[in-house]
């Protein structure tokens, strides 16, 4: 039976249909519900047409079609993103990457990937697996989160202590900017020259145009690994041995820290070897050649039996480690069974500052009848403060919004800032003036209007507009494979 | 020591400016124009924090002057330079070192700077933490700028330990058999017959790193080869004479620079970020990085 032809009297879907098929852009109502939201608490967001294209020349006719009809447009990954960076505003043309998911060429003389930017973040590494080399970037959504979304949001992840995040892993771009025309940024050989596009690309949350190719570098696999789990009972003991550590010139490929309520919620589902009774547990894992982990493994265990360490255990073996690191990993699905609800923050503060901040958090919560959990990034001082609730109790989200606000001031009062991994998006829009001078902001959209003059690739985004598409509601279902 | 205020007074809203550093480089990308006033940038270590990686200091600072100061607590910043670089020089030529495969290059070194605009005004980009993804990464875009976008006063920049010894090694040997015996070396650079061989790390794993090499013909070497500055967007293959980085890709030469060439659509898209942030032309006229 022949598949009937649907009559298409819009002439932008019609343009857009004709630029790629009919099989590949879709004004669907449960579409565009679907592609309205990601995986932050925004709502609100409104998604237009959405294309699917399937390479560069395919992206940059839509944007083409997007500049003719005088329309905006957001590109969007696996839309894990926890800031609203990929929730559409006034129904923009959606440009979804999934399908461009191509591992297109790996190097492994010259270490270097070419990928499409739909590629998942763990399919990469897993394709490596034998070659000795993989990914370094791993963060919590490696599972689902696409690499062209590290790259609008330049990813983090517990291994990006020791190895650098996103932007230090990608060596070239190939970039359809919003005018439609295509540039490579960056080089594969040795450094570009002129400025340094590349980048400022990365973390540009998908405002300064499509990523369409990515060439990533490839990291070594450490010879060695050794995970230590020690337990304490301050979480100021835990802090303080967190900053004599890198006082120490240890630079540990993650150092991981959870609390007394992250714990009590994940050993009895994750059987990890947390200590019930401890107040937190820092997850310490170095890497490298033998001599150099063992030596790295006794100066740890000594600054923590120092700062009051009950104990630290070295895993003995792969199975060990995998069950630490287990443990860390489900700690965000097994909050989930705590609250129906969940909001989750992401802050950065001073190293040295991480004992007092994290009081202060727990105060914010308890006058605010919430709670909060924390499990973290110690190592770079990357806060995740996550806070669980009802939302069906009447005022547990307005108590949520202000115990939020107050935790992102407390971070800056520290001398923090608004975000270390989720961005900014929609989500921390109206903090950044209490980062950032008028005039810092200034600079920024020259930056921004440098690439996209006519502010029309996932506008309304970053930058304080005074105006936002998107609300603030609570989320109650955590995506499969996701963890903080 | 001088404050961002002086600074901003002396950069002034109106007349072409440039910030002097060592000199070292000062015809990359182009001569001054003639009758430009130069300004110097605030000199001084203002605030080394070891337990966070970090140190505060005035861009006009000598890079040897810092590296010291961080050896004393074996920590160390990812840039190169000359004996007279200084740190702000150093950042707006985007100066990687050598050792960028296991250090990072120069554009993951800068975290925050204090800046003056051309319209005379001080703007800070970038945050003082060492993870930070809030707004656009304006110190990016500040690294290799030749100082044509903003003038770099204060800046926080990412430090990091130091290796417990690194030794340099030359002889003929393939790439892979290098790769084959170390880990992460720290440099492997070409020239026109001989591989250069840095490998750093704890003393007992680069000692059997080094026993492995040595049985592979090369040789420890007494004192560290003299490594030219690294020419950006050159390419391996027309290295004849010059050090080939084999890790990175990048060229290290004493040949001058030359004409920088981009493409087209990286040209436009510079122009149109030079106008947006200097919509007069007048920090660092003549300078044109792209």
């Amino acid at each position: 039976m022949r598949k009937r032809q649907r009559k298409v009297r819009d002439p932008l879907l019609k343009a857009l249909i004709k630029a790629l098929s009919e099989d590949r852009v879709t004004d669907g109502a449960s579409a565009r519900r679907i592609y309205s939201k990601d995986g932050s608490v925004m709502e609100g967001g409104r998604a237009g047409i959405i294309c699917f294209p399937e390479d560069t020349s395919e992206v940059a006719k839509c944007i083409s079609i997007a500049n003719e009809f005088d329309r905006e447009f957001v590109t969007r990954g696996a839309g894990t993103g926890l800031a609203g960076g990929s929730v559409p505003c006034n129904d923009p043309i959606m440009i979804v990457t999934t399908r461009m998911n191509k591992i297109i060429d790996v190097d492994l003389k010259k270490r270097i990937a070419w990928v499409q930017p739909g590629v998942v973040n763990l399919d990469l590494s897993t394709s490596l697996k034998g070659t000795g080399l993989h990914f370094a970037p791993d963060p919590s959504s490696q599972q689902a989160c696409t690499i062209g979304g590290n790259v609008a949001n330049n990813s983090g992840g517990p291994h990006c202590l020791a190895y650098g995040v996103t932007n230090t892993h990608v060596a070239a771009l190939e970039v359809v900017l919003p005018d439609a025309s295509i540039v490579q940024l960056g080089s594969v050989d040795g450094e570009a020259a002129g400025y340094d596009l590349r980048g400022v690309f990365v973390g540009g949350e998908g405002t300064l145009g499509v990523a369409t190719r990515i060439a990533v570098r490839l990291t070594e696999d450490p010879p060695e690994i050794a995970t230590l789990l020690l337990d304490f009972s301050k979480m100021t003991d835990a802090a303080e041995t967190v900053s004599q550590i890198i006082a120490n010139g240890v630079l540990p490929a993650a150092l991981e820290l959870m609390d007394r309520n992250v714990i009590a919620a994940v050993e009895p589902f994750a059987k990890a070897g947390y200590p019930m009774d401890a107040e937190a547990v820092l997850i310490a894992e170095v890497d490298g050649l033998p001599e150099g982990v063992s030596q790295e493994v006794d100066i740890i265990s000594e600054i923590g039996m120092k700062n009051g360490a009950r104990e630290v255990r070295v895993a003995a073996n792969e199975e060990e480690r995998e069950r630490i690191w287990k443990g860390r990993k489900s700690a965000f699905g097994a909050i989930a069974k705590i609250q129906p609800d969940y909001y989750l923050h992401d802050t950065v503060i001073p190293r040295g500052r991480l004992a007092e901040v994290i009081e202060k958090v727990y105060e914010i919560a308890k006058r605010h009848d919430l709670v909060v959990m924390n499990v973290f990034h110690a190592g770079d001082g990357n806060l995740h403060p996550l806070l669980v609730f009802d939302s069906r109790i009447p005022g547990t989200l307005e108590k949520v919004q202000l115990a939020g606000e107050e935790i992102v001031k407390i971070s800056l009062e520290a001398g923090g800032v608004l975000s270390g991994e989720h961005g900014i998006g929609l989500e921390k829009q109206r903090f950044m003036s209490q980062q950032f001078s008028e005039r810092d902001l200034e600079a920024q959209d020259a930056l921004r209007r440098s690439f996209d003059p006519e502010n029309r690739s996932n506008p309304h985004k970053v930058l304080p507009t005074g105006s936002s598409c998107g609300e603030m509601s609570s989320l109650n279902e955590i995506p499969e494979g996701i963890w903080i | 020591m001088k404050t961002m205020d002086d600074f901003a007074e002396e950069v002034g809203d109106t007349s072409f400016v440039s910030v002097r550093g060592g000199g070292t480089r000062w015809d990359l990308g182009g001569s001054l124009m003639q009758g430009t006033s130069e300004v110097v940038a605030p000199k001084g270590v203002i605030n080394f924090k070891p337990e966070e990686m970090i140190v505060q200091v005035g861009a006009g600072t000598k890079l040897n002057t810092l590296q010291n100061e961080l050896n004393d607590l074996k920590q160390e910043v990812a840039l190169a330079g000359f004996s007279d670089s200084t740190v702000g020089g150093s950042l707006a030529v985007g100066s990687s070192s050598h050792r960028r495969a296991r250090i990072g290059a120069a554009s993951d070194v800068l975290l925050q700077a204090e800046c003056v605009g051309a319209d005379g005004q001080q703007f800070v980009a970038g945050g003082p933490t060492v993870k930070n993804v809030t707004g656009y990464d304006l110190c990016r875009l500040l690294v290799s700028s030749l100082g044509t976008l903003a003038l770099m006063g204060v800046v926080t920049l990412r430090t990091r330990p130091k290796p417990e010894v690194g030794v340099w090694l030359k002889g003929e040997i393939l790439f892979e058999e290098i790769l084959r015996c170390c880990y992460r070396p720290a440099s492997v650079l070409k020239d026109a017959s001989r591989i250069f061989l840095l490998i750093e790390g704890y003393e007992k794993d680069v000692e059997k790193e080094c026993a492995s090499l040595e049985k592979l013909g090369m040789s420890v070497m007494e004192t560290a080869p003299i490594i030219p500055p690294m020419i950006k967007g050159r390419l391996g293959e027309n290295s004849n004479d010059d050090l080939l980085d084999l890790q990175t890709g990048a060229v290290y030469s004493n040949t001058s620079q030359g004409e920088i060439e981009v493409s087209e659509g990286v040209k436009l898209l510079s122009e149109r970020i030079k106008n947006n942030f200097d919509p007069t032309g007048r920090l660092n006229p003549g300078r044109r990085p792209y």
